[in-house]
């Protein structure tokens, strides 16, 4: 189904499901593109809990859980022979 | 239960791509650059504690030495901000690798020392002879000194990885001695457990201490070179 905006310029939200997967295909994913992506995502966070007038704790704290989160997921094949049960 | 000690000190990879490289970046995101006349609350705080810190630090070098500021402060910064994130549950921390810490130690350490040879090579060589020594005792002392200084980045990068690891494997042991004791014996468990929050504070001020030490001593080289 052809749509009145091109597909390119449109933004996720807004792309029916059909269409999802030249969506994405037609993403920049040069090493530039890429660069790009970290850093609009960084300063959408940045900008939303930390540059504002009264930020709080929740800023850097989100931060940390999703840094201990991601050092559970590298060191579980370790970590799977300490659970609590009676045999292991 | 050996090898289970040491497996967390082990570098981290994720099917074969070392994530070590993204957790020793990791520190950086939590320092933003501010770029206003008054920032927000962190970049605020962020900005008080430094300039307290560097006013305390470089007051007591001249000139010469005064342009290694941001040296040192990047430096403390780092060290800091890397052993805090280290009391975290599970994760890795660089400043356990004796690798990173004689990386950070000897170029700081040599940079130092030449910079004194360099610009002045009578005083630094004066160094190596304390004054008022006696005569018979010159030659031993010479090379006890040149010993002391080469010592000095060995002595600055195993001081850092020991402490650190030390408290961590120490975190570790007594963590895993309060969980088995639960079923033993509860007050036994209980008074291991306040010994672990009593360990774990000491580890937070041995995080912050151990950044301060390090920075202080290279700084002191710095001193005495300039």
């Amino acid at each position: 189904m052809a749509s009145v905006v091109p597909v390119k310029e449109k933004k996720l939200m807004d792309v029916k499901l059909g269409e999802l997967p030249s969506w994405i295909l037609m993403r920049d994913f040069t090493p530039k593109g890429i660069a790009g992506a970290f850093q609009r995502g960084y300063y959408r966070y940045y900008n939303k809990y930390v540059n504002v007038k009264k930020g709080g704790v929740a800023g850097i704290s989100m931060v940390l859980a999703a840094y201990m989160l991601f050092n559970y997921c590298c060191c579980y094949k370790e970590l799977k022979h300490k659970r609590l049960r009676k045999c292991h | 239960m050996n090898e289970n000690l040491f497996t967390s000190f082990t570098s981290p990879t994720m099917m074969g791509f070392p994530v070590v490289m993204l957790i020793i970046l990791f520190p950086s995101i939590m320092f933003p650059s501010p770029d206003r006349l008054i920032n927000n609350r962190l970049a605020s705080i962020q900005q008080w504690l430094i300039q307290l810190t560097s006013k305390q630090m470089m007051s007591i070098h001249n000139h010469k030495g005064q342009t290694w500021t941001l040296m040192l402060m990047s430096l403390i910064m780092f060290i800091g901000s890397t052993n805090l994130l280290g009391l975290l549950p599970h994760s890795f921390t660089p400043t356990t690798q004796l690798s990173m810490n004689l990386g950070m130690a000897i170029p700081l350490w040599a940079g130092a020392v030449i910079t004194g040879f360099r610009y002045k090579t009578k005083a630094s060589l004066a160094h190596f002879l304390p004054q008022g020594t006696p005569l018979p005792l010159i030659p031993m002392l010479v090379i006890i000194e040149t010993i002391s200084l080469f010592i000095q980045p060995i002595a600055l990068a195993v001081r850092l990885t020991a402490n650190i690891t030390a408290g961590h494997l120490l975190m570790h042991l007594i963590g895993g001695a309060t969980l088995a004791l639960t079923n033993i014996s509860m007050t036994t468990a209980l008074i291991t457990f306040i010994i672990l929050i009593l360990l774990t504070i000491l580890e937070f001020a041995v995080a912050l201490i151990q950044a301060y030490v390090f920075t202080l001593l290279v700084s002191l080289y710095l001193h005495d070179n300039t």
